[in-house]
């Protein structure tokens, strides 16, 4: 949020928009659909997406920020190879320094780290906004894009850690007294299928109160 | 006796879409239809059957640590010179991975046109279907120890995507006439109809042959 402060002589309305719309009207996951891959796979916990969500921020926004500067030098017919490029060098750099300095998580987030390449979001943003807008512009909506990938993360890892394991970032919050009482924790919320079916229950409600996204069938 | 069980495992435990939700982005966009998604499938499960054995040979002599030692036996693992090109290996497997698929639609588009006017328009959406990258990083991550494990990984990774999504096309279809409540349909339900799918699919789990 720094760096956007920093520039708040240039931030007006517009740029606003490009960062508050990913949160809900055009949120990446349950709207664009985008990025859905890594996105279910590491919210077993709380602490590996919020890795992941600094990971895809630092990814996103320097790729959009590269991609947008080369925009005009790039010939279309090999843009799609030119991005993988970048973007896979901004995702070697990320996997090299979980792997020095967050050897735990790394070992959590195994191939993941690696398709933040072709997670969909990256390469949609970078299509769909970077190749035809100014960097700033660029950085913004990546930045606001990641944030609005990130937060859908981060509801989905709370809620399956918090009612699969009875902790939270690793530490248990779920008093021991709740045990004694005969709570169990809900083994389902850690398995794979669980993830679908908690993003499907978030844009049921994201669409019950934004009756707008509705969808036709 | 292996290649059969690392096929099925591949299939029906570690399914692509159900264990590891690759390729959902394209599962959930092109499963509208069983037909074209049957044609998705096909595309996948024909391109991770190329680039798998391809990025098996690259990983194996030229990027893991001392596999350069057939240039040199000083860059063998216990030489004077190891190389360990590992941190190459993003860029070298997609850079693999976008120039066959490209490779692969000129050749079907020259040679096969029957087959390019059905698998035609889904190829080039396949460079950034997660599965194929998955692919060839589960089978860096697991290290089989033939190239043909890794083809039997491969073509099973393929076929288990490839039912996934004529499954969940099929349901899509028949969804279409049910009273789903509004806020749900879409996207949501898809989700939680996937979610359903992927606890049945459990039911395989333990399986060996």
């Amino acid at each position: 949020m720094s760096e956007t402060k920093k520039k708040a002589p240039f931030f007006g309305k517009k740029e606003k928009k490009l960062i508050t719309d990913p949160f809900d009207d055009s949120n990446p996951i349950t709207v664009q659909v985008l990025g859905i891959c890594s996105a279910l796979a590491i919210t077993v916990q709380l602490k590996p997406s919020v890795v992941m969500t600094l990971s895809v921020i630092f990814v996103m926004v320097f790729s959009s920020f590269i991609i947008s500067v080369l925009r005009n030098l790039i010939p279309s017919r090999v843009r799609i190879i030119v991005q993988l490029v970048v973007v896979a060098f901004l995702v070697t750099v990320v996997n090299e320094f979980l792997k020095a300095y967050q050897y735990d998580v790394f070992k959590q987030l195994s191939v993941f780290v690696g398709l933040i390449i072709t997670n969909c979001i990256v390469m949609g943003r970078l299509e769909a906004f970077a190749l035809g807008n100014k960097p700033f512009p660029a950085i913004i909506d990546a930045f606001g894009n990641a944030l609005g990938y990130g937060i859908i993360l981060i509801i989905v890892s709370f809620f399956r850690e918090l009612f699969g394991s009875g902790k939270l970032w690793g530490i248990q919050v779920v008093p021991d007294s709740f045990y004694d009482f005969g709570y169990v924790n809900n083994g389902l919320m850690i398995l794979p299928p669980m993830a679908l079916i908690t993003v499907g229950i978030l844009i049921w409600i994201q669409r019950s109160r934004n009756t707008a996204l509705i969808e036709e069938n | 006796m292996e290649l059969v069980n690392i096929f099925v495992k591949s299939i029906f435990v570690d399914n692509m879409i159900f264990a590891y939700f690759l390729g959902m982005c394209s599962y959930l966009a092109v499963s509208k239809t069983v037909k074209t998604a049957f044609g998705l499938g096909m595309a996948v499960i024909f391109v991770l059957l190329v680039t798998v054995p391809v990025n098996y040979l690259l990983e194996n002599y030229v990027l893991k640590e001392g596999a350069l030692v057939w240039l040199n036996p000083e860059y063998g693992i216990n030489g004077s010179q190891t190389l360990d090109l590992s941190f190459l290996s993003f860029i070298m497997f997609i850079a693999v991975v976008a120039a066959i698929v490209q490779l692969v639609e000129m050749i079907v588009e020259k040679f096969l046109p029957a087959l390019y006017g059905s698998l035609g328009i889904f190829l080039p959406l396949i460079a950034v279907n997660c599965s194929i990258l998955g692919g060839a990083l589960f089978m860096q991550e697991r290290q089989y120890a033939s190239i043909a494990e890794a083809t039997s990984f491969a073509l099973g990774s393929g076929v288990g995507w490839f039912l996934a999504i004529v499954a969940i096309a099929a349901i899509r279809e028949k969804v279409r006439y049910s009273n789903v409540p509004a806020p749900l349909r879409g996207l949501g339900i898809t989700f939680i109809i996937t979610g359903l799918m992927g606890i049945a699919f459990m039911s395989f789990m333990g399986i060996e042959l």
